[in-house]
């Protein structure tokens, strides 16, 4: 029944089309004339101009890349350290408390992230007087602390299966350990701290729920926007804004696919 | 590290500016350990775990006018410290039918969910581990490609399929069958859940399945069992620690998800990140909605554990 058999290439193709077949009616129906997202009447691009001339969108999207941008860079540090702390050091005091509490924003939900980061952001500001209020700051704060979780998931992996001899090498060459980091390591670590920053930037961008609870008056990001413009009902100009970013993030992947097997070309042969 | 040496060049002098800034750091007393430990827990301690205590604080306040909107638990008055504890969120929680209704409902929709989400994963991620190596990463890639793109756009773009005059009943009606009505029910919530969280569940499961021994396999067929039952007697049980892992990963965030209830349910389908978000955003009652959250911990901390060793597991084997 499952080796050899039809069952399974079936199955696969079913669940591929599943994954696929709303996102490429979304971009079809992004080059529609008519303001009825699901009626086809003539090919048009004038949901993208539209999208262009929407000031509301561009600025809600210039905050979103700019929060998107620090938060996965903070994440980038943080998430590093944090993975090499948990591979390197194998013992020390709070280990599972610390390794809990790297792992935990992975599966929390985002309404009690939202909450908590909230409400702490309040009584800090009744107590110390800081952060003034909500807005960029407060988001960048939000998203840097979950996308740490997945930075350091990421380069978790790359450090737990390299190579060790190397640094040691370093080391036998008289390279202090903070050299051998920065000289070895980090080289090495190199593509999974730009596939973990990537990561933390497309998470951050995306982010709905954390943002609507730590945001401000007047910092309504990208996602805020789509959601309150979704809820209303159906707009065409979505469906554009959709197709650029499905567009920009298929070619992205493509290039870090072609430039992994460039870099590794005898890699399948392991 | 490519760079040749000829042994009897010695290689061009470089700054060490590692040594100096290490020995810098080592007269103030910090060694390697602290410097690299100190920022990631200092973070997480402050917007991570005291977040998580003051939801608990503020859970047992009470809601008030004015800003903050809730009651302070410590007061000083003529000199005494003094410490309000309100258990009525919690009480409420018990006794108000709609927070028990909604708790057991998010715990419904996501099991149900989660079982579905396995039923197709399972299949698909079998079909990637067991395909020919050169399509395996080709494959891979295509069941990640959709989780780099918007979440809320992937849930918008069901909307488009799913309305009374969306994609699936335009098709239907080429065939004269009448629309049906899927928008706005639980059954568009399953589908949600079912179509985002769909990555999660397979790469666990392919995880477990690439490494599994095909001798195995075939040892069993050699001892006379059929297909199905060298299935349900060898494949399943070795795949259990990535059932579990990719089960917990969708089961977990499913429990407390808004946009997809909240884009695709109806009015009548009650989950509980719901309620806490009109809780917060609607009656502004923080510490409702933080007794809410509080008692959402509660129901998900035993399925995150669950999922902490199971990935372990995963990783291991």
């Amino acid at each position: 029944m499952f080796r050899r058999g039809w069952f399974l290439p079936i199955a696969a193709a079913l669940g591929f089309s599943f994954l696929y077949a709303p996102i490429v009616s979304l971009v079809v129906f992004s080059f529609n004339e008519s303001r009825l997202v699901t009626v086809w009447s003539g090919f048009s691009t004038k949901w993208y101009g539209e999208l262009f001339r929407d000031p509301q969108m561009l600025g809600a999207a210039w905050l979103s890349l700019q929060i998107a941008a620090l938060a996965a860079t903070i994440a980038l540090v943080l998430g590093t350290l944090a993975a090499v702390a948990l591979v390197r050091f194998r013992r020390f005091r709070g280990r599972t408390l610390f390794a809990g509490m790297v792992s935990a924003p992975l599966v929390m939900p985002d309404v009690i992230t939202g909450l908590s980061l909230l409400l702490l952001f309040v009584a800090m500001e009744s107590m110390l007087g800081w952060p003034q209020g909500r807005g960029m700051l407060t988001i960048v704060i939000a998203h840097a602390t979950f996308c740490t979780a997945y930075v350091c998931v990421v380069v978790q992996s790359r450090l737990s299966d390299f190579d060790r001899s190397l640094e040691e090498a370093a080391m036998d060459l008289g390279a202090s350990p903070l050299r051998t980091f920065f000289d070895i390591t980090l080289p090495i670590i190199a593509p999974a701290l730009v596939s973990g920053w990537l990561l933390g930037f497309t998470l951050s961008l995306d982010d709905l729920v954390i943002a609507s609870f730590v945001s401000g008056p007047g910092s309504s990001t990208l996602p805020m926007v789509i959601f309150s413009k979704i809820r209303l009902g159906v707009s065409p100009d979505v469906n554009a804004l959709a197709t650029i970013i499905i567009g920009l993030v298929a070619l992205g992947v493509l290039a870090a696919t072609i430039l992994q097997l460039r870099s590794r070309p005898g890699k399948a042969r392991g | 590290m490519t760079a040749t040496h000829d042994p009897t060049i010695p290689p061009p002098r470089r700054l060490k500016p590692w040594n100096a800034v290490e020995r810098g750091l080592a007269r103030v007393g910090i060694s390697g350990r602290v410097l690299v430990l100190i920022a990631p827990v200092a973070w997480l301690l402050v917007f991570f775990l005291i977040p998580l205590a003051v939801v608990f604080g503020i859970s047992l306040a009470t809601k008030q006018f004015g800003r903050p909107p809730y009651s302070p638990l410590l007061t000083t008055e003529e000199g005494t410290v003094q410490l309000t504890l309100h258990l009525n969120n919690y009480i409420r929680l018990f006794t108000d039918n709609l927070y028990v209704a909604a708790y057991l409902s998010s715990i419904r929709i996501a099991f149900i969910a989660t079982v579905i989400t396995l039923l197709i994963g399972y299949p698909m991620a079998y079909a990637i581990a067991r395909a020919p190596e050169q399509w395996r990463n080709v494959l891979l890639m295509l069941v990640i490609l959709p989780f780099w793109t918007s979440f809320l756009l992937r849930v918008y773009a069901l909307t488009g399929f799913m309305r009374g005059n969306g994609v699936i009943n335009q098709f239907l009606g080429l065939f004269g069958i009448e629309p049906l009505v899927m928008m706005q029910t639980d059954f568009a919530v399953y589908v949600g859940i079912v179509y985002t969280y769909l990555p999660f569940m397979i790469l666990p499961l392919y995880t477990t399945l690439v490494k599994l021994d095909e001798s195995l396999l075939e040892a069993s067929a050699d001892l006379g069992a059929r297909p199905l039952r060298t299935f349900l007697s060898v494949t399943l049980p070795l795949s259990l620690p990535g059932i579990v892992a990719g089960s917990m990963l969708v089961f977990i965030p499913a429990i407390g998800e808004f946009v997809i209830p909240s884009l695709l349910g109806g009015p009548e389908t009650l989950m509980i990140g719901r309620v806490l978000w009109d809780e917060f955003f609607t009656a502004t009652n923080w510490p409702r909605a933080a007794a809410v959250a509080v008692a959402m911990l509660v129901v998900v901390v035993v399925p995150i554990m669950l999922l902490q060793r199971a990935q372990s597991a995963v990783v291991e084997k």
